[in-house]
């Protein structure tokens, strides 16, 4: 169908109405203005208090000849129930998740979020509050915050986590920059290339002009050898940057990474799927430094891309090179325990250029979110969605690869996503034919690996059943 | 009636055993996982997260949101923050299935009504900017200006030209500086006048041939529109140089002025101030830039673009791109909010919005300045700066002090001690979402508070949970998390 809805929902803009700036006439009705409060009787006692007659007055300071002749090329308004049925008809030309059976992943996953965190991240009281600048208007959110650190530190074995990033890939961008800093070597960072591609493209646009080398270490068995990587880490290496498991689902070899980075006298960072810590070790255990990861699997929707979450946590002596937010406790005047933001000499706010990061507005809402999901799950609650990952996840190869007509792309242990071969080429026919059946069954590798152009990547969550990966299967193999 | 009990931490509240989440048996034939992950992969336990079940978390947290002040309970006229009433109807319809549970690297076809959004969403951006290509990419306003100056750098590098700096104004956002930092540029300090706008000489001297960029915010962080603004793009342009336009102030010109017609030739702007987005306790926000055509090339990828059959698709074969600055398309949530609240106000409401924020800070400056200080005029845009200096000349009563003492009146406080031109600044924007009784209830107590003992103010605020945090204590001896 085509999604540009007829009548009062079209996306046609009106044209300009004449060639001089419109203001409102003052004491004229107002129709559709259903968030303005002022009537025109309120509009008149306020230009009388302030000594004026017109609202075009108030703008006396914009030069005519700087002003919009007539009004903005938008399209007309329209009334709450005009855009709700517009806006349903566009979202309903969608395929999503819950109409589909998705099996997509490369960084974002359907998993399964209880219904407490969407109730508890639609109080308004926390919603529609700003950054907590005023801690006694704040105590909610400042300690949501602080317990997000908490957990985010619980789940990691990290020491300090900070309030949120953006998402996973500017997360990871964010520590190589402190990287650079903590170790004083500016010059060189060593990625993977099972690194997600988006986030290698991400650290690339970061270090643009920053006079910095980007080397990328080959992972040509879907995981990296230990020996090429220490062939490319050097005494003028800030960081090596491993993903765990890495773009591909396999799990690396962290301990040895670890050890290429710190005999070079570089740090270790890790980017991990939070999921995954309800199982493996915790990157604090095999010598993480800086452990990045995009927390949308927590609780937050796929969204198409965003608003995600992007965690950063750290071991203690480097905190104060943190880049955003960081909340601490404290005591107030009568002393009682309470929340306030703190290190903010970091931030932009008061230390303009010399700040560890330019971030100001984050992501706390889905911090937020992410909290009330870690609570939710606990321990064994993490420990099982992890479990299900990893049963089904191989499940899944087997089922997938049983015919011959799909092959594994790596022979490698996997947690919950895994690389899929077509023997015959056909990546597009299969994946398209999987679609009809209803099935987002992969996501194509070709885009960012020539090698893998026969290649997808299928990702399987708690939330898909056997029935789903059997008939998966099917629909793959007999297209 | 506050429960002190609920609002312990969630780690004080753990019991050993309680769940709040049971997740189905597994379907799928098993074996041990310790034959699908190495054994020196697994952890020995799992995760040390506290225990809880549902009610416990929902009384937690629904206590913990009381000790919130917010735009749904409060007036909240924190000044460059344009906290305006954030509607109901774009939460909901932004929560539908068809957006939420859509993955990122979903096909194009099955997308179409969310690209028909997102495409629409650039347009309007382009026309309210008056410039030519928009990406919403950019997660927040800070990373829209960083992108922004990433892509200004691509730009003179393909013209094979070597500059070196940025130049910002005193009175700019911190974000400015540390924006321009983060690029990889040098920045230098340009001047403020008496009356607070670009002092023009001190611009002139400053800009050079080595001059990439110069970053303005107007109407600037002091409420004022700058009325030198051409000229000071035509000195710019007159060296090669770029004119940055910071959109946090855009609610003051919606519909009146646009960037791209003064001089702009590149800006950001903060959906999540301008175009209501809730601002979720520190975000998500979205910062989508909008640049001129010979700065178009170098946009991050993907863009959205019609394609011959009517459709939309997401556009990557952009070779001169800087690539990206986060993963996925953007925060698409919130580009989603934005495009319900335009089409909610078409032409003539983005003007009245601007009409109505400028009409409402006036008129609380008008109520204000008979008793506080107004130092740049009795005339300003969506907000205006007030200094408390003559208080805490006279009797010690600092800018915290007044606002923390808002608070026992049931009011936000206004930002203070910014921009850092003026001294004991309250900075106070209204939005046009507020009443007039409303700004006379605080004008009254604000009157009442400027004539309160300076004891009293000094301890204030005396009604909320707690009242003037150690802030030192808290950066000497840091506790960052529950142990």
């Amino acid at each position: 169908m085509d999604p540009k809805a007829e009548g009062a929902g079209s996306l046609a803009c009106c044209k300009r109405a004449s060639s001089l700036t419109r203001f409102s006439p003052t004491f004229s009705s107002q129709t559709r203005m259903p968030y303005i409060p002022n009537t025109p009787a309120d509009q008149e006692a306020m230009l009388a208090a302030i000594g004026v007659t017109s609202i075009e007055e108030l703008f006396a300071s914009v030069p005519r000849e700087l002003r919009l002749q007539g009004d903005l090329n938008l399209p007309p308004a329209l009334s709450e129930l005009e855009l709700t049925a517009h806006v349903a008809e566009l979202s309903g030309s969608n395929v999503s998740a819950a109409q589909s059976v998705c099996f997509l992943g490369g960084g974002a996953y359907d998993h399964f979020i209880p219904a407490v965190v969407d109730f508890v991240a639609a109080r308004s009281e926390f919603y529609t509050a700003y950054t907590p600048y005023q801690p006694e208007a704040s105590q909610g959110t400042l300690q949501a915050i602080f317990e997000y650190q908490t957990l985010i530190a619980q789940l990691t074995g990290m020491d300090v986590s900070n309030a949120s990033l953006y998402d996973g890939g500017s997360a990871t961008a964010e520590a190589v920059l402190m990287a650079r800093s903590v170790t004083d070597r500016p010059g060189r960072v060593v990625v993977l290339q099972s690194l997600h591609p988006e986030y290698r493209q991400i650290i690339a646009a970061y270090l643009a002009n920053l006079d910095a080398e980007l080397a990328v270490v080959p992972t040509p068995d879907g995981t990296v050898q230990p020996e090429a990587l220490a062939a490319a880490v050097d005494d003028r290496t800030a960081c090596v940057v491993v993903q765990h498991p890495n773009f591909f689902g396999c799990l690396e070899d962290v301990r040895a990474c670890a050890r290429v980075a710190h005999e070079a006298g570089a740090m270790f960072i890790v980017v991990v799927d939070p999921i995954s810590l309800g199982l493996l070790v915790r990157p604090a255990d095999y010598g993480a430094d800086i452990v990045v990861a995009e927390g949308q699997s927590l609780g937050n929707p796929m969204y198409f891309g965003g608003p995600y979450l992007g965690i950063l946590a750290c071991r203690e002596q480097f905190v104060r090179r943190m880049p955003g937010r960081l909340v601490g406790q404290t005591v107030d005047r009568r002393g009682n325990r309470c929340w306030v933001l703190t290190f903010q000499t970091r931030e932009q706010h008061i230390r303009r250029e010399k700040a560890t990061s330019n971030i100001c507005t984050n992501q706390g809402l889905l911090a937020l979110r992410a909290a009330v999901y870690l609570a939710a799950m606990g321990p064994q609650g993490m420990r099982s969605v992890a479990e299900l990952c990893v049963q089904k996840a191989n499940y899944a190869i087997q089922r997938l690869t049983a015919s011959g007509v799909l092959r594994r792309g790596f022979d490698r242990p996997v947690f919950k996503e895994f690389v899929v071969r077509a023997v015959d080429g056909e990546v597009e026919k299969r994946l398209e034919s999987a679609l009809g059946a209803g099935f987002l069954a992969g996501v194509p590798l070709g885009r960012w690996y020539p090698e893998l152009a026969d290649c997808f990547l299928v990702a399987v969550t708690e939330k898909r059943t056997k029935q789903q990966i059997d008939r998966l299967a099917e629909v793959l193999t007999t297209a | 009636m506050r429960n002190q009990q609920a609002t312990q931490l969630l780690f004080e509240l753990s019991r050993p055993g309680r769940r709040a989440v049971q997740l189905p048996p597994c379907d799928v034939p098993t074996r041990p996982i310790e034959e699908w992950i190495p054994a020196e992969a697994l952890a020995a336990s799992p995760p040390p997260l506290p225990e809880l079940t549902e009610p416990d978390i929902v009384r937690h947290f629904v206590n913990l949101s009381t000790l919130n002040m917010s735009v749904d309970t409060h007036f909240y006229p924190l000044g460059s923050c344009t906290m305006k009433y954030n509607p109901k109807r774009n939460e909901r319809l932004a929560s539908q299935s068809g957006f939420a549970d859509v993955h990122p690297y979903q096909p194009e076809t099955t997308l179409q009504g969310l690209l028909a959004i997102l495409h629409s969403v650039q347009e309007m951006l382009a026309e309210i900017a008056g410039l030519e290509a928009v990406s919403l990419q950019p997660a927040a306003g800070a990373q829209g200006e960083m992108t922004a100056l990433l892509v200004a750098a691509a730009y003179f590098r393909d013209r094979g030209e070597h500059r070196r700096t940025v130049l910002i104004p005193d009175a700019a956002h911190g974000t400015n500086p540390a924006s321009a930092a983060m690029a990889g540029w040098s920045t230098i300090q340009v001047r403020s006048t008496a009356q607070g706008l670009v002092d023009l000489e001190d611009l002139s001297r400053k800009l050079s041939s080595e001059t990439a960029v110069f970053m303005m915010t107007n109407p600037n962080t002091l409420g004022l529109f700058d009325g030198q603004i051409a000229e000071i793009a035509r000195r710019v342009h007159a060296y090669g140089g770029l004119v940055y336009l910071d959109g946090a102030n855009m609610n003051a010109i919606l519909g009146i002025a646009r960037p791209g017609d003064f001089g702009a030739d590149m800006m950001h702007f903060n959906p999540h101030k301008t175009f209501s987005g809730p601002h979720g306790g520190g975000g998500p926000g979205a910062g989508p830039i909008a640049v001129t055509a010979a700065l178009a090339p170098y946009l991050p990828v993907p863009i959205v673009v019609r394609t011959d059959r009517g459709g939309y698709r997401l556009d990557y074969d952009r070779p001169k791109s800087i690539g990206r600055v986060r993963s996925f398309f953007g925060n698409t949530g919130v580009l989603v909010r934005t495009y319900c609240y335009l089409r909610t106000l078409g032409p003539d409401g983005a003007r009245r919005v601007a009409e109505n924020a400028v009409l409402n800070a006036n008129y609380l400056l008008s109520r204000l300045k008979t008793f506080l200080d107004i130092p740049h005029g009795d005339r300003c845009m969506h907000e205006f700066v007030a200094s408390a200096s003559a208080l805490k000349a006279s009797q010690g009563i600092t800018a915290m002090d007044i606002a923390k003492r808002l608070l026992d009146f049931g009011f936000h406080a206004p930002t203070v001690y910014f921009p850092l031109i003026v001294k004991e600044a309250l900075m106070i924007e209204p939005t046009e979402t507020e009443s007039k009784a409303t700004l006379d209830a605080m004008a009254e107590a604000l009157e009442r508070i400027c004539r309160e003992p300076a004891d009293l103010l000094h301890q204030a605020p005396h009604s909320t949970a707690i009242s003037r945090p150690d802030e030192v204590r808290a950066a000497r001896t840091p506790i960052l998390k529950f142990s």
